[in-house]
């Protein structure tokens, strides 16, 4: 037996004995997911007891080295933990920005005490984090950001306000950028700054969004002490930090993209049923339907194609360029045709014969996938001038 | 299969764009366009085509090809694409190959797959008899009368017809028009009594032939495959021929796509290129991504022909679907960028369009591959 054929058939086994049953189940949206911190919101207890099993393995983080809190395995055995979870329909044990966004910067940019002190309660779940990076006049063109931090010698003192701030009402630590310098171009002076969301002056207030869930908060700053140790990399250098946990971000929102289990199609011929020769009933809405799941499949062997560019060391090409943009649209393509298939099913708040809100809910949150960590437009100018060389106006 | 280039393809492909780029262009189509040339394409080039290999690329080396795999053959159909380089490649190479090693029995394939692979036979299939592709709809008939068949009917949009040698004529030896079984493939010598055919050029300036068939005769040994079964080769056939032309196909936008973000970058207006206008950024970079997509779709589909997968069908209509939709909308936008000069015969970008048309249509047009793509998928 090779040696990756013997780790998948004791991950199998360990999966089997030490996954609750309850963990097997599909999660019901975003909500439904286990974020961790000091105050973990949980619905199920099992969500605990499967979170701490797992971190005790690494394997909330399997890819990060062991020293970090991670599980040290590499691309082909984190790839075989995924497949043997899907093939009990595990859940994930713990998703957070820390894991997803800070994370990465930090294992990049972090120097080996910072790494040790906040790597590991990431991944053992221990502490939630969120990101400061949009500002009231501060969205799309983020560089010209304000939130201001003043040298007080071991510490900065931060004032300011920051929007959009995903969960900072449940959060217990952020990851900040703000301005320790004005004199040069918007985006020199711009520092990657970590601190405690418990600290004096810091006030956090819900945003209520079209689809009736408040994951965004204003959040204000009002002398917040943020501790030196605290500065990722060097002060002013933030924006190269900033860009580059952007990154993550879009990786993780262009996700969103990939095929649902069930196609649009079948969901479609479900709900709307299909003529004689097998073709659902609406020619119209069959189109579309078929535009979509055809752009799906496109866009997937995509992802795959680059990744395996990456793997084969021609480096990330510049199809990688177009992930964000496409695959946002991608899910709001499809949330769309959720409702055009599923019909006022899929409008209602709660109840059973409404899916229990779950298809409206989504679709409402699916129209800021387009927005946040850079809007459609802005990653076209991405493409624009970076990839295509076109030049400024 | 992992969805990158090895490097012997990578190699294929060099090899492909610096001789084609030479010896193959837009400026060579127009040359052949204008002396009216009757088979569309420059015998010579095709000679020094076949010297290199291409001619067998994808056909096994047991019969006398590389067996670089459909996947080998797709690098240079997408060369082609980018050069509109005029060349049997398709309708003998892509196709005719492929549904003799479909069909063919092995005396067949020992024959013909070597002459091919020479470059010394032109073969090409005969199968459509109106404006759409519609295989089941097939209505020539092939009657069994002795030893032989007694073939009649018409075709339409016979590749390369003018220079064909042989047709693979496809016939009802039974069954009823609009059904899949019944239908034979049977080799037609171009000097058979009773066979006309009439070139015909299409706007992409290529030929195709309209063939008709009167009463001709052929041996029943002429038959690939068994009589009345020809629809399983032929289908798998025609969802290689289609991925085929999906890669020409995308060689053809990406060339009209970066011929046009060039003009982008020159053409001034207002005092300032145009390139720099968000108006025409924004849907350049759409356009971008989408050929990512097309590209990757592309290779997925090549693949799995060389992998054999179960999935091809699906595959193939979704390929050719895609790029039938990416190739449409490149196309269209390389004229309307260019602006009054890409409405002009001396400007290059104007060929692009016509061959994406004929491409696009050739074996089932979006509208087809989209409808076989949903019916695949179960709705």
């Amino acid at each position: 037996m090779s040696d990756l054929e013997q780790f998948r058939q004791e991950t199998r086994a360990w999966l089997e004995e030490n996954c609750p049953e309850s963990m097997r189940t599909p999660v019901k949206g975003f909500d439904d997911l286990y974020n961790g911190g000091r105050n973990p919101e949980i619905d199920h207890p099992d969500q605990k007891v499967w979170c701490d099993r797992m971190a005790a393995r690494g394997w909330t983080v399997p890819h990060w080295p062991k020293e970090y809190g991670g599980g040290g395995l590499d691309k082909e055995q984190v790839k075989v933990l995924r497949q043997e979870m899907a093939r009990i329909n595990a859940r994930s044990p713990l998703d957070s920005f820390g894991i997803s966004m800070l994370g990465p910067a930090l294992l990049h940019f972090g120097s080996q005490e910072q790494k040790l002190e906040h790597l590991p309660k990431i991944a053992r779940g221990e502490i939630r984090w969120c990101q400061g990076y949009s500002e009231p006049n501060a969205g799309s063109d983020l560089a010209s950001l304000a939130t201001k931090a003043e040298d007080k010698g071991d510490h900065y003192l931060i004032n300011g306000q920051k929007i959009w701030t995903s969960y900072a009402d449940k959060s217990d630590w952020i990851f900040c950028l703000v301005r320790t310098d004005n004199s040069g171009s918007k985006h020199e002076g711009i520092s990657f700054v970590l601190f405690d969301m418990a600290s004096p002056g810091v006030t956090t207030r819900p945003i209520k969004l079209i689809s009736g869930s408040s994951p965004f908060c204003e959040t204000f700053f009002d002398n917040v002490k943020a501790y030196k140790s605290n500065l990722i990399g060097e002060e002013g250098k933030g924006w190269a930090i900033a860009k580059y946990l952007l990154t993550h971000e879009r990786e993780m929102i262009s996700g969103f993209g990939a095929a649902p289990k069930k196609s649009v199609g079948q969901m479609a011929v479900e709900a709307i049923g299909s003529d004689s020769s097998g073709r659902l009933a609406n020619g119209i809405l069959r189109q579309v339907i078929a535009q979509y799941q055809l752009d799906t499949l496109a866009f997937a062997a995509t992802m795959a194609r680059v990744g395996d560019e990456a793997k084969a060391g021609q480096g990330l090409g510049a199809a990688s360029s177009i992930f964000k943009y496409y695959g946002t649209e991608l899910n709001k393509r499809r949330n769309e045709l959720n409702l055009a298939a599923l019909g006022e099913q899929a409008l209602g708040w709660d109840g059973p014969e409404y899916r229990d809100g779950v298809v409206s809910r989504d679709w409402l949150r699916s129209k800021g996938n387009s927005i946040e960590g850079g809007t459609s437009e802005v990653q076209l100018n991405i493409i624009s001038k970076r990839v295509l060389g076109l030049p400024d106006a | 299969m992992a969805l990158v280039l090895t490097e012997e393809q990578v190699m294929l492909k060099e090899s492909a764009a610096g001789f084609l780029a030479e010896k193959a262009t837009v400026a060579h189509l127009r040359k052949l366009r204008d002396s009216d040339n009757a088979q569309g394409f420059d015998s010579d080039v095709w000679a020094e085509m076949a010297a290199m290999g291409w001619a067998g690329i994808a056909i096994p080396e047991e019969f006398g090809g590389l067996g670089y795999g459909y996947t080998g053959l797709g690098l240079v159909l997408e060369q082609a694409g980018r050069n509109l380089s005029a060349s049997p490649l398709q309708s003998t190479v892509l196709i005719a190959a492929t549904l003799i090693s479909e069909l063919g029995n092995s005396e067949q394939k020992g024959r013909l797959l070597p002459a091919i692979a020479a470059g010394e036979q032109l073969i090409t299939l005969a199968l459509q008899e109106r404006g759409h592709h519609a295989p089941q709809q097939t209505a020539t008939s092939a009657r069994r009368d002795g030893d032989d068949f007694v073939i009649s009917g018409s075709k339409l949009m016979v590749l390369d017809a003018a220079s064909a040698n042989q047709f693979i004529v496809i016939a009802r030896t039974g069954g009823d028009v609009g059904q899949q079984q019944g239908l034979s493939a049977l080799l037609v010598d171009a000097a058979t009594a009773g066979l006309s055919v009439e070139r015909r050029e299409m706007v992409d300036s290529r030929n195709v032939g309209a063939l008709v068939l009167d009463k001709v005769r052929v041996p029943a040994a002429n038959l690939l495959g068994a009589e009345g079964d020809a629809w399983g080769g032929l289908s798998r056939t025609l969802d290689i021929a289609n991925i085929g032309l999906a890669a020409e196909l995308l060689g053809l936008s990406v060339e009209a796509f970066e011929r046009t973000v060039t003009y982008l970058k020159e053409r001034k207006q207002f005092g300032k290129v145009i390139g720099s206008f968000q108006g025409l950024q924004h849907r350049a970079a759409e356009l971008f991504a989408e050929l990512e997509l097309a590209r990757s779709i592309v290779l997925q589909a090549l693949h799995a022909i060389d992998d054999g997968e179960q999935e091809l069908a699906l595959l193939a209509s979704a390929a050719k679907a895609k790029l039938c939709e990416v190739a449409q909308r490149a196309s269209n936008e390389a004229i309307q960028m260019h602006g009054g000069i890409g409405m002009t015969d001396e400007y290059e970008i104007g060929f692009f369009i016509k061959r994406a048309r004929v491409a696009q249509h050739t074996f089932g047009d979006y509208n087809y591959h989209l409808d076989r793509f949903a019916l695949l998928s179960g709705f």
